[in-house]
């Protein structure tokens, strides 16, 4: 078990381009750290140069508190599970799960007990005699994590591991690899960009974009305190909404109406000809369902709906609005940075179930302005941010873990 | 499939058989035609004689016929077996490393093998008789392996392309060095790729007939096909057609066997479950 630690690691290619570009990050022992970004964000890269199989342009990859720059993968004892599992199909999964010990020349007995605490673990005893071609992908999947944790590792990583699975076994892998990390309490880092795994198993997430660092911060800072308009797109499912506006004397002109700020919001704020509102969807809400003891703290509007989708334990509307060309075309720049394509200016917003709206009917929404965040749109800057309520979720959600990794090893040992 | 389609594709199957398998068809009669039986004008021998074999292993060609296939199968082995492993090396690194001069080695490797070997046979010949390589076993296994490594490398390459990258990321992470992935890991996988690249070699080097006749003279080396060339009739009056015959049938028995043998293997796509899907 050791910490990662990454100082100023540059990854270019040859043709320049950095991938990865002046990243630092340290990882501490037992923690779960989630790299997360759209394609092309250097994530993979950054993974690649931790295990050895991607040189590092320049900085330091520190493991355990030793430099291991220039060592080959074989030295650094990490264990990796690949994105396409990389079984070895000409042998069974006995031998594949043993083959890491097989070449550290462990002795028969000693690979005997350590597979078969593996394939406890994952419950593959029935498997163990089959080749990777008779499995089913949950399976292998499960046969790769058994070579990953049949030895000691210092550190786990993951580079995308679910993302060839369907739905259904995702979920179930994904709790699985939760329960697996906090029972063995070890140093992992995972390569996603599906950010409900970001956010359900990360003790903390770095979110990349172009090879550069965002914001490295627990789950819950993410969402409630992003430092900027790409970590406020990306995380969160459907995503924040993003209003264009004019902020004048604490408040703000948007196309739903207008928004009062407190006097913190408004300071930072100022007055601005243009800004961004970033409302997620669930601080809307259907104002004939709000009742008064919250009314106040929010701002009713009238908008038309455009469509509605029920889920039976939530519902969302679309609300279209006219923006200004300018801003319409960087959200739409925006959104396809994130990986999604968002062709016309609209809201997504999230109301009771109980709700009877229905397509093209005009109606009176309701919108918690409390939470609502304000970015520059030149910079994307979040103008709002509250850097010590941010600071104090991490800093709870760091203690929160480290009372489960104490008790996971007080309950590993007796 | 619709049913008229079938029929046409059973139609043309049975054209193209009967087209390749007539000539191994007539050698095989031939084979069995006592000499005063070659020329009765019919596809089958009047009466079914052993005579010609008799004449090839035990009679007058055998002390022509046997050490050529001794020197053939002796020969051919080892060729095909130093070009394989060679192979293996030379289209790992083509595969897996970007280094300069690969697309170099690739050109060069196809212009060897479409290089006229006729072009080359006579220097050779004066080569190989200054520095004591001619008719012996060396002497043709080098020239056999400008014929078999081209393609050899070729094949292989195309192979280990095929496999998956991270099967060899996932050994060294495993705690492999390059050599034990390789071993463990990239040649059992390529272990199909290998056996086809193997017959293909073995082929090319025991139908070679301009090497074997223009760099031997003796039975020491002189391979099957050249010793064929240099059948006689029992008199000058009469053609050694059925002992040739008879020598054919032979030595296409062993490519025949071989490719039985391996065919389940070439086949079997190995890879299938490394990787999703």
């Amino acid at each position: 078990m050791a910490s990662v630690e990454m100082r100023n690691i540059v990854k270019k290619y040859g043709d320049g381009f950095p991938a990865v570009n002046d990243v630092s990050l340290d990882i501490a022992d037992g923690e779960f750290m989630i790299l997360v970004g759209p394609s092309g964000c250097g994530k993979s890269t950054l993974l690649r140069m931790v295990v050895g199989l991607e040189d590092i342009t320049s900085g330091d990859m520190i493991i355990g508190g030793q430099r291991v720059n220039d060592k080959a993968p074989r030295d650094r004892n990490l264990s990796m599970v690949f994105q396409n599992y990389a079984l070895y199909p000409h042998l069974t999964v006995y031998e594949n799960i043993a083959f890491p010990l097989r070449l550290k020349k462990a002795d028969g007995d000693e690979i005997r007990r350590r597979v078969t605490e593996a394939a406890d673990v994952l419950e593959l005893h029935e498997h163990l005699e089959r080749k990777p071609a008779n499995l089913s992908g949950g399976q292998r999947q499960r046969v790769a994590m058994g070579r990953a944790i049949v030895r000691a590792a210092d550190a786990f990583l993951f580079d995308e591991p679910l993302s060839n699975l369907d739905a259904k076994l995702r979920g179930q892998m994904r709790t699985e690899i939760a329960r697996l990390q906090r029972r063995l309490g070890i140093t992992t880092i995972y390569v996603t960009h599906d950010q409900t795994e970001a956010m359900t198993l990360g003790d903390r997430v770095c979110v990349l974009r172009k090879g550069l660092i965002q914001q490295v911060a627990s789950p819950r800072e993410l969402y409630e305190q992003p430092v900027n308009l790409f970590v406020a797109g990306f995380i969160g499912s459907p995503p924040m909404n993003f209003l264009p506006a004019k902020a004048h004397g604490g408040k703000l002109e948007t196309p739903f109406g207008t928004i009062v700020l407190d006097q913190r919001r408004a300071d930072a704020v100022g007055e601005r000809d243009l800004v961004l509102v970033g409302i997620r969807p669930e601080y809307f809400e259907d104002a004939s369902l709000v009742d008064e003891a919250t009314r106040d703290v929010g701002t009713v509007f009238r908008a038309t709906v455009d469509v509605t989708e029920w889920l039976g334990d939530s519902q969302y509307a679309y609300l279209p609005f006219d923006a200004p060309p300018e801003v319409a075309a960087q959200l739409r720049d925006l959104s396809r940075e994130l990986d999604s394509d968002q062709l016309r200016t609209q809201a997504v917003v999230s109301i009771d179930a109980a709700s009877r709206l229905r397509e093209g009917q005009e109606a009176q929404f309701w919108l918690d302005s409390r939470k609502v965040h304000v970015f520059d749109p030149a910079s994307g800057d979040n103008l709002t941010r509250d850097a010590e309520a941010g600071a104090e979720l991490t800093r709870m959600a760091g203690e929160d873990r480290a009372a489960q990794v104490e008790q996971a090893r007080a309950g590993a040992l007796g | 499939m619709s049913r008229r389609e079938t029929i046409w594709w059973l139609v043309a199957a049975a054209g193209i058989l009967l087209y390749t398998l007539f000539p191994v068809a007539w050698i095989v009669s031939l084979s069995f035609k006592s000499s005063a039986d070659i020329a009765n004008g019919q596809f089958l021998p009047t009466v079914f004689a052993a005579e010609n074999y008799a004449t090839i292993f035990t009679g007058d060609a055998a002390e022509l016929f046997l050490p050529a296939l001794r020197n053939s199968f002796g020969i051919c082995l080892i060729a095909t077996a130093i070009s394989c492993v060679l192979a293996m090396f030379a289209a790992y690194a083509i595969a897996r490393l970007d280094f300069p001069g690969k697309k170099l080695i690739l050109s060069t490797a196809l212009a060897v093998a479409i290089f006229p070997v006729i072009s080359i046979v006579t220097p050779l010949f004066n080569l190989w008789r200054q520095v004591g390589l001619y008719d012996t076993w060396p002497g043709l296994i080098l020239p056999y392996l400008s014929l078999t490594l081209p393609i050899s490398i070729w094949t292989l390459s195309a192979f280990f392309r095929e496999i998956p990258w991270e099967m060899e990321e996932a050994a060294q992470v495993d705690g492999a060095t390059t050599w034990q992935a390789f071993t463990k890991v990239i040649v059992p996988l390529a272990a199909p790729g290998v056996f086809t690249t193997a017959i293909i070699a073995f082929f090319l080097a025991w139908n070679d007939f301009v090497y074997g006749i223009s760099l031997t003279s003796t039975g020491a080396s002189r391979p099957v096909p050249a010793a064929l060339g240099l059948f006689s009739g029992a008199s000058q009056f009469e053609s050694p057609n059925g002992p040739i015959a008879a020598a054919a049938v032979i030595v296409t028995i062993p490519v025949v066997v071989l490719v039985l043998i391996f065919q389940r293997r070439i086949v079997a796509g190995l890879t299938n479950g490394a990787v999703k899907g």
